[in-house]
């Protein structure tokens, strides 16, 4: 088996930054990474189809030789279709985490954290040591924008958030009728 | 039964799809589901009657023949695989629609609680009869985005929060899963398991190597063994009690099912049979080692649940007959008790208003039906006399004793100490929460609860007691039932464990069940 030694370098580049995204603590780089990784082992699975021949159709006059192996792409595909399905879950997963508590990064078990504090090092370190990005909840100027806004808006935003809060909690289920918004 | 087979995964499919449709109909959803799996059910009768008369059945989808075309495979392990999920799905459905129709849909929200709980017994179901490995991989990646949506049902942050953990660990398996199907593709130029059994031999063994390490690390992840254990007591406990019951019962036994494929079929040598012993031990001692410092009962459980991970992986690793019939034996036991226990800390949460075992007291007297339901599951995990869990443990000690090299007896070691630390971290709970009186609870002072650690974000607060719909302790004594039967009819389930892993022995049964006329000369 023969493979291109430009596909190779492209999947080791894609799995090694994908594999560094992944271990960040920003959910969304985690996503970036996640994608990555998942073409990396796509472009994987092309090289594993060995070198490039013609088009998979059946013809009498070409000997089988010639064609190029038609299975990886069709797992390939389906590949394609599951990694396309899952970061679409997650990126939904990353927005509720985001509209829920405000933060973007990977959160610590509470538990985990409360066996780091019985040793006292609770408040030592920061929780996000070296997040800069702009959902980093320490160093973002525009969450603190927004927590001042939320702090000093009017009555009638409040109610309006309120409603549109329901509306998110209620919108995996069909049963209840809506409740309109004012 | 060229027709049978299918059916398994294609009904809980379209039972989803009508389920989907019927979003504004919950008790037409309702009805679909059980109608769809009790017919589930059926068709793993049938098919594990007429397996065990006639020997393993392979059907080939579409009609393509074996190499080209995608192989269902039903052998009499699957069969019994099929039969017992189907078992476990359809007992804790009941369960749920009790919890449903007693609280409203707050927990398990109808319009898509039920489809995509069909949807991940398809995934289950796929997953058991996969003739290939891209098929397997499929199987997978059905359950698993069902268990993603199953498991942050509601959105909640603390179920977000676990959620991700999950997800991205779960995602990082499928990945590498995937990965080595293409390796394994470019190595031997076939995803088909009976065929890579038979080429595998012509690839140099350090090749061999690497696919069977990515191939194990792959599934290791989903089965939850140690040292790849560690997303499970962290995400498991805060999904709704039927949720993690299924997942409990039957997510990590495909797993482990998929490691015994591996184990047996494909990569048939004992290469990784002494890693794999190391590995069950740590899985064993560490994970029961988590439980017994564990004061929240969903969590305790969890982390039984990774221990007893340890005893299938030492089974397999054996990698004789008599290991794998104990392995088969002993997961089937697993699975129906560890389900159980879940159902059973689902009532006791409702009774109790809580499951930290902090919190609990009283339950004997307020309820000594549901001290029942908990009492026999538990002493059976724990693998006291006469229970399934002590025939299975006693079995696989046995056909470990049989080998007897110094590593084994240190293993049986390791796995005696484990049952008695699973005993003492259950019969903790029994007494706190069903012996201990309702009046003692506040200023509780005893060495037992002593370095106990909560459950996260805590359970100080005890919510509200409910009663117990009929459903829900119907479908939780029915499990008892089924518990106890494997103990009843212990002897004709042992000997079809037997027959299931006499024809696991060696390539040749399953190789023969897909090539009933041999390989196909000119095969690709």
């Amino acid at each position: 088996m023969s493979a291109s030694l430009v596909l190779v370098a492209i999947m080791a580049i894609m799995y090694a930054s994908g594999v560094y995204l992944m271990l960040e603590r920003s959910m969304t780089r985690v996503l970036v990474g996640f994608m990555l990784v998942g073409n990396a082992t796509n472009v994987l699975i092309l090289i594993m189809a060995g070198r490039r021949g013609l088009a998979p159709f059946y013809d009498e006059s070409i000997s089988p030789d010639e064609y190029s192996d038609p299975l990886p792409q069709a797992l390939l595909l389906t590949a394609i279709v599951i990694t396309f399905g899952a970061s679409a879950f997650l990126m939904a997963l990353i927005y509720r985490s985001w509209k829920l508590a405000n933060v973007d990064a990977v959160q610590d078990d509470a538990e985990d954290l409360a066996l780091r504090g019985g040793r006292g090092v609770q408040g030592e370190e920061p929780l996000v040591p070296d997040d800069d990005t702009e959902f980093g909840p320490y160093s973002s100027s525009e969450l603190a924008a927004a927590r001042q806004h939320r702090d000093t808006q009017t009555d009638l935003e409040d109610a309006q958030d309120a409603s549109a809060d329901d509306d998110d909690d209620r919108d995996f289920r069909t049963r209840s009728p809506r409740r309109p918004r004012p | 039964m060229n027709t049978l087979v299918p059916l398994v995964v294609l009904v809980p499919l379209l039972g989803a799809a009508i389920a989907l449709i019927a979003a504004r109909l919950p008790r037409l959803q309702v009805a679909v589901t059980i109608l769809a799996l009790t017919a589930v059910l059926a068709i793993s009768v049938v098919l594990l009657v007429l397996v065990d008369r006639n020997g393993g059945h392979a059907v080939e989808v579409g009609g393509w023949p074996a190499p080209y075309g995608i192989v269902l495979v039903v052998d009499r392990l699957a069969a019994l695989m099929l039969l017992v999920s189907s078992i476990v799905l359809l007992a804790v459905l009941i369960f749920s629609v009790g919890q449903g129709m007693a609280d409203g849909d707050d927990e398990t929200p109808v319009s898509i609680y039920h489809p995509t709980y069909l949807i991940l017994a398809a995934g289950v179901f796929n997953a058991f009869i996969a003739g290939d490995l891209f098929n397997l991989y499929v199987g997978f990646e059905i359950l698993l985005v069902a268990s993603y949506v199953l498991l942050t049902l509601g959105g909640t942050a603390e179920r977000i929060r676990a959620g991700v953990t999950y997800i991205v660990v779960s995602l990082v398996s499928s990945l590498l899963f995937l990965a080595a199907i293409g390796m394994i593709y470019g190595a031997l130029g076939t995803v088909n398991i009976a065929q890579i059994s038979e080429r595998l031999i012509e690839i140099p063994p350090d090749v061999q190597l690497i696919l069977h390490i990515m191939l194990l690390v792959a599934f290791g992840i989903k089965a939850a063994i140690f040292p790849l254990s560690f997303w499970l007591p962290d995400s498991y406990p805060t999904a709704p009690a039927p949720v993690t019951a299924v997942f409990a019962g039957l997510l990590t036994k495909v797993g482990v099912y998929a490691i015994l494929r591996t184990e047996t079929v494909m990569f048939p040598t004992d290469q990784l049979s002494t890693p794999l012993m190391i590995v069950a031990a740590l899985t064993m001692i560490i994970g029961i080692l988590g439980a017994v410092a564990q004061a929240d009962i969903k969590r305790l459980l969890s982390f039984t649940l990774v221990s007893h991970i340890g005893y299938m992986i030492f089974g397999i690793a054996l990698n004789t007959v008599i290991g794998m019939t104990a392995t088969i034996y002993y997961v089937v036991h697993h699975i129906v008790v560890q389900t159980t226990l879940f159902l059973a800390s689902g009532l006791i949460e409702r009774r109790g208003g809580s499951t930290s075992i902090n919190q609990l007291g009283g339950l004997l007297k307020a309820s000594p039906f549901i001290g029942v339901l908990f009492f026999i599951p538990a002493m059976n995990l724990g693998g006291i006399p006469p229970f399934s869990g002590f025939i299975g443990k006693v079995a696989l000690f046995v056909s470990g004793a049989e080998q007897g090299t110094p590593l084994i007896y240190a293993l049986l070691a390791a796995g005696a100490a484990t049952s008695l630390l699973t005993l003492y971290a259950l019969a903790r709970v029994w007494n706190m929460a069903f012996w201990r009186s309702k009046d003692e609870v506040e200023d509780y002072k005893s060495p037992l609860l002593d370095q106990l650690s909560e459950r996260p974000g805590g359970t100080d607060t005890v919510q509200r007691t409910r009663a117990t719909p009929l459903l829900m302790s119907g479908a939780t004594t029915a499990m008892v039932g089924v518990s106890l039967a494997l103990t009843v009819f212990a002897g004709p389930i042992y000997a079809f464990a037997d027959r299931a892993g006499e024809s696991l022995a060696g390539t040749n049964g399953y190789v023969d069940t897909v090539y009933p006329n041999g390989i196909p000369d000119g095969a690709p």
